[in-house]
């Protein structure tokens, strides 16, 4: 957890001004395999260290976000808006 | 009773006397002193009882380190335990009593305990009450309660009030001694937006305790002048009486401000204590070093205190500890301070150094007994001699105050709160500041520096440096000259061997060294288990005294070095914080917020009863005169909408706005049904789905224009399902041009329901209503008598023919009044949600008691609403799983008694006929149960297994928390009207 979020709308922010979802996760094309569907809606892999998260800023802007973290040293590495996350190549 | 206070030594007021009482009797102290001190003037140094043995003690500080000196302060619902009488700032009028002692504090029978203490070692109560295990709840933890608590709450609300705060700034400065006073000045000066934290009432720290010349005034004068400078920039902010509590993640520091702690009469306009979050972009830690008390025998008799402490009582608050006092040292620290108190006329018996040589000057005419040591004390309830031994020869020195100098611990708590260690150098003979990185840095004697002159200069280069790194051109300092200061360097001495009475490392909670030898020998080797098998450090003062040398004494029975042995971890907070100052705002009825819907007046002069869910109150019945109780209210309710119209505030479901070009998609998306040809002017129910194939909402969206929709949603679920919509927007389909407003607290909504609702409501509304021209489900824009714009829709949650209209929220309760006038010939009445409830449950509608997380559109009976011809929905892959299609699954179904007086009640499980209740033969459970008027008795919804081939099967309700058992038959989910015939009305 951090203390402080810097919303790439809103600027630096404290944490209570958010809530988290969860592992930062493209959702899957609907035709693709009931295995990769399975991955999608039920295993995460719960890391030690950095990972990518979805924080919603719900009283602020009410962008979805993605912050990305390190879950041990609460380092913020980077906060981006969720809906160019994922997307590149696509 | 002797006074104490020396001729015009100190910095007190001596021109404010102040009057205080110490349990009962009254004494005179000046503004300036603390209680301590004001006690110590005045002869009284007995000030409290240790813990465990009851043994009587006197502050070993004059700080905020003190495991002693613990009072209640104050009276009624303002009286506070546990306050440390070394830091609480004297006031007129000051109460204070002592603790932790039955009848009083010189005579406590708790003492006994000090003759069992042979019994009462390091693991006394693990070992002593484990068996039987019975007598744990009943006896044991009764008794150790009653014995073992420290002070005593006011058991009454706390009448102050508290406040939260941010502060924002360069560089946060925390601590105000030499070092914090000059790095606050250089980065001040730059024009660095500064705060200078102190706990202190006084910013100064240590410099108004010490004797010495900085450029010529002394460290007193030259802090007042330091803080007069500091005072007059705009860009510094000083804050005393604060005590940063604790480091947190991106710079953020806790901080709790004493607003009004001090003062006799606190003003209603200000809080008692304010909590900060202080967000620096920098901070310098200038908390100073502790001294550490020696570990002797009988080291904790009243009037043995660290030579530091008599200083400050001496230099500052112009009392000296004692009358006769020795000194026992292993360093500087003892002659310097012995230097003060014959400076300031107090007899000096004797000097103890544990060391064979040394370079510090003796002052005149005391005697140094040096490679000496304290093996034993006399005097009850003060000191009154002490043993000293030297090569086997013991004498016996008469003195009345014992000052010890042990050596220093930089203060670096603050640094190790977010898991960094604290480091053990063997130069320094202390664990030193980690390195945290380079926005947090330790400076003066919290980084080791040991003496004035270095602070000053440590304090000012590292600012500098700082200010710099932030783009403030700052310039170096001039360090003042500072003359006659003192070498505080000290030669380690963990244990005085030799001791003929407990040596004490923890002085609270009353653990000596055979207490730490025990934890050895009994395998609890590791410092956190010798930490909780002896709970040494475990106490108020969280060990700050004698951790370091319960560690030192630990590493020399096993013959290692400190570092081997480490510390326990440090957490916030570094000390006490009230729960006031944590609650802030945030208590009573401003614990929650309160929402009340735009009808709350209308409900309330129609005699509403309300009812909380959630956050809302919401009218729950309208009981009339001769109603008996909530059923009396509700039945009439239910009947009359079922005969005549009943009007009810349905303005807490969420409302959510919808726009734009891809709206249509998008629902089409979110619900699991069609929603792509919904026409302009119509509501459609849907079902919003998890990934997963459950339920997550449900609720009708109607299609106000091309590009415009309004959703309801349940109350419960309002803000998830805006959360819900925006995810799903932002992150799955961003190429979909649709935009959300929830308009929850815009609308004010009202649901007319009954045979006669059309009439009444026709009253009301300008347009053409009649069936033709708004059938069911219609939904559209319409204007009231009078011009007002409303929407209306054909909607109904009751069975009944129902209209719901939404008008802005502030005409709320006039159409509502209006509504109320029209439908008066009709019988109108107003509802609630318990009506609203009944009448669901008769009809088999749905709500969260069924929408449980566990059901699937199917399991409910809405299986035909899954669109699985769409491309893509969110839950759709999983709808098709393996388990969700399965035909033994729970259904919903409907229950009746068999014999119809019988009752049950949600929550009760269900099973076959003869079956023994287990897990493996439940057969299901009852999700909504109500009485029904309309039948005549009660009435259930339940999930059943397979529950749809078994209507008419006679089944076992089994309630085993109320142990009861009722027989019910399976039937439909729906009571009343399951033809839908008075919806088309
Ligand atoms: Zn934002």
């Amino acid at each position: 957890m951090a203390s402080l979020i810097t919303c790439p709308h809103c600027g630096t922010r404290p944490k209570e001004e958010f809530s988290i979802r969860g592992t930062a996760l493209g959702r899957p094309h609907p035709a693709v395999s009931e295995e990769d569907w399975h991955r999608y809606v039920y295993l995460r892999d719960n890391p030690k260290g950095r990972y990518q998260e979805y924080w919603h800023h719900a009283a602020g802007c009410r962008r979805w976000l993605v912050v990305d973290r390190d879950n041990v040293t609460h380092d913020v590495f980077g906060v981006t808006d969720a809906a160019t996350f994922g997307r590149v190549g696509e | 009773m002797t006074s104490y206070r020396l001729g015009n030594a100190g910095s007190v007021n001596r021109g404010q006397p102040l009057t205080f009482t110490f349990d009962g009797k009254n004494y005179k102290g000046f503004e300036g002193d603390t209680l301590a001190s004001g006690l110590l003037a005045n002869d009284q140094m007995l000030m409290g009882r240790s813990f465990k043995y009851h043994r009587p003690r006197g502050p070993v500080t004059a700080g905020s380190s003190e495991p002693n000196a613990l009072m209640t302060i104050g009276t009624g619902a303002r009286s506070e335990p546990n306050v440390r009488a070394t830091v609480a700032e004297l006031y007129n009028g000051l109460t204070a009593v002592s603790q932790n002692r039955w009848p009083s504090l010189t005579f406590d029978v708790g003492a006994v305990n000090g003759l069992l203490s042979p019994m009462l070692g390091a693991g006394f109560y693990y070992k002593t009450f484990m068996w039987p295990a019975a007598l744990w709840e009943k006896l044991y933890e009764p008794v150790i309660r009653r014995a073992a608590g420290l002070g005593k709450l006011a058991m009454q609300a706390d009448p102050d009030r508290y406040e939260k705060s941010w502060a924002h700034c360069d560089l946060l400065v925390i601590g105000s001694g030499p070092t914090g006073l000059m790095a606050a000045l250089a980065a001040g000066r730059a024009g660095a937006r500064v705060i200078l934290v102190d706990e202190g009432f006084r910013l100064g720290g240590s410099l108004l305790s010490e004797s010495a010349s900085i450029g010529g005034v002394s460290p007193a004068d030259f802090a007042a002048a330091m803080i007069e400078e500091l005072e007059a920039l705009p860009n510094v902010t000083l804050m005393p009486r604060t005590t940063v509590f604790g480091w947190y993640d991106d710079m953020v520091f806790g901080a709790v401000e004493r607003v009004q702690k001090h003062v006799g009469t606190p003003s209603p306009d200000l809080p008692m204590e304010r909590l900060w979050r202080i967000a620096a972009k920098r901070a310098i830690l200038a908390t100073g070093s502790e001294e550490r008390p020696l570990v002797f025998g009988g080291n904790d008799k009243p009037g043995v205190m660290t030579a530091s402490a008599v200083r400050t009582y001496a230099n500052r608050y112009g009392v000296a500890a004692g009358g006769k006092i020795a000194v026992f040292t292993n360093g500087g620290s003892g002659y310097r301070t012995a230097a003060d108190l014959v400076a300031a006329g107090v007899d000096v018996t004797a000097i103890i150094d544990a060391r064979a040589q040394s370079a510090d000057a003796v002052p005149d005419n005391v005697r140094v007994i040096r490679n000496g040591a304290v093996v034993s004390t006399k005097g009850r309830k003060r000191l009154e001699a002490l043993i000293a031994e030297r090569s086997g020869f013991q004498e016996q020195i008469a003195c009345d105050a014992l000052a010890m100098a042990g050596g220093w611990s930089p203060i670096v708590h603050l640094m190790c709160q977010r898991g960094a260690k604290p480091v053990w150098s063997d130069e320094a003979q202390a664990f030193l500041a980690p390195d945290v990185g380079a926005a947090f840095i330790a400076a003066g004697s919290a980084a080791g520096q040991d003496r004035i002159s270095a602070c000053l200069k440590d304090g000012a280069t590292k600012a500098v440096a700082l200010a710099r790194e932030l783009g403030f051109a700052a310039y170096e300092m001039n360090i003042p000259e500072v003359e006659g200061e003192y070498d505080p360097a000290f030669a380690p001495i963990w244990y005085v061997p030799g001791a003929r009475d407990k040596a004490f490392v923890d002085f609270q909670n009353d653990v000596a060294v055979s207490d730490l030898g025990l934890a050895q020998r009994e395998g609890f080797r590791h410092i956190e288990h010798t930490k909780r098998y002896t709970t040494a450090g475990m106490a108020t003062d969280q060990g700050k005294l004698g951790n370091v040398a319960t560690i030192g004494i630990v590493a020399g029975m096993r013959g290692v070095s400190p570092a081997a042995i480490g510390t326990t971890t440090f957490r916030p907070f570094y000390t006490p914080v009230s729960f006031g100052a944590l609650a802030g705002t945030s208590r009573s009825e401003h614990a929650a917020p309160v929402r009340t819907s735009p009808l709350h007046d209308w409900a309330k002069k129609n005699g509403a009863t309300f009812v909380e869910a959630g956050l809302w109150h919401r009218s729950a019945w309208f009981p009339r005169e001769g109603e008996k109780g909530w059923r009396d209210s509700v039945d009439r309710e239910v009947k009359n909408v079922r005969r005549n119209a009943g009007l009810c505030d349905v303005s807490t479901l969420g409302k959510i706005e919808i726009f734009g070009k891809g709206a249509a998609e998008f629902l089409n998306r979110i619900y699991c049904n069609n929603f792509l040809k919904l026409p302009v002017g119509k509501a459609r129910y849907g079902l919003m789905l998890r990934e997963d194939g459950m339920i997550f909402d449900d609720g009708t969206t109607s299609r106000l224009s091309e590009t415009h929709y309004v959703m309801t949603t349940t109350t419960a679920y309002a803000a998830e399902v805006m959360s819900h919509l925006e995810f799903a927007s932002q992150t799955f389909w961003p190429e979909l041009d649709v935009r959300f407003v929830s308009s929850t607290d815009q609308w004010a909504q009202m649901s007319l329901a009954g045979p006669k609702a059309r009439a009444i409501i026709s009253r009301v509304v300008e347009d053409d209503i009649s069936d033709a021209a708004f059938p069911y489900l219609a939904a559209k824009p319409v204007t009231l008598r009078g011009g007002l714009k409303a929407r209306l829709f054909r909607i109904s949650f009751s069975g009944e023919l129902a209209f719901e209209l939404a008008v802005p929220a502030g005409y709320g309760e006039a159409v509502a009044d209006a509504l109320m006038e029209a439908g008066k010939d009709e019988g109108i009445c107003a509802y609630g949600v318990e009506a609203l409830n009944v009448l669901r449950i008769e009809k088999g509608f749905i709500t969260h008691n069924e929408i449980d997380g566990r059901t699937t559109p199917d399991d409910l009976g809405y299986g035909r609403m899954l669109a699985m011809q769409k491309a893509d929905f969110i839950g759709k892959r999983q709808s098709s799983r393996f388990g969700l299609t399965a035909a033994d699954r729970m259904q919903l179904v409907g229950l009746k008694p068999v014999e119809v007086d019988k009752e049950f009640m949600a929550g009760a499980h269900l099973l076959k006929e003869g079956a023994t209740p287990s897990m493996a033969n439940d057969q299901g459970w009852v999700s909504s149960v109500c009485h029904s008027p309309t039948l005549g008795h009660v009435i259930g919804l339940a999930m059943l297994k397979s529950g749809r081939e078994r209507y008419g099967e006679k089944i076992v309700v089994w309630d085993g928390l109320r142990g009861k058992e009722v027989a019910a038959a399976v039937c439909p989910p729906v009571f009343a009207d399951p033809d839908n015939r008075k919806l088309q009305e």
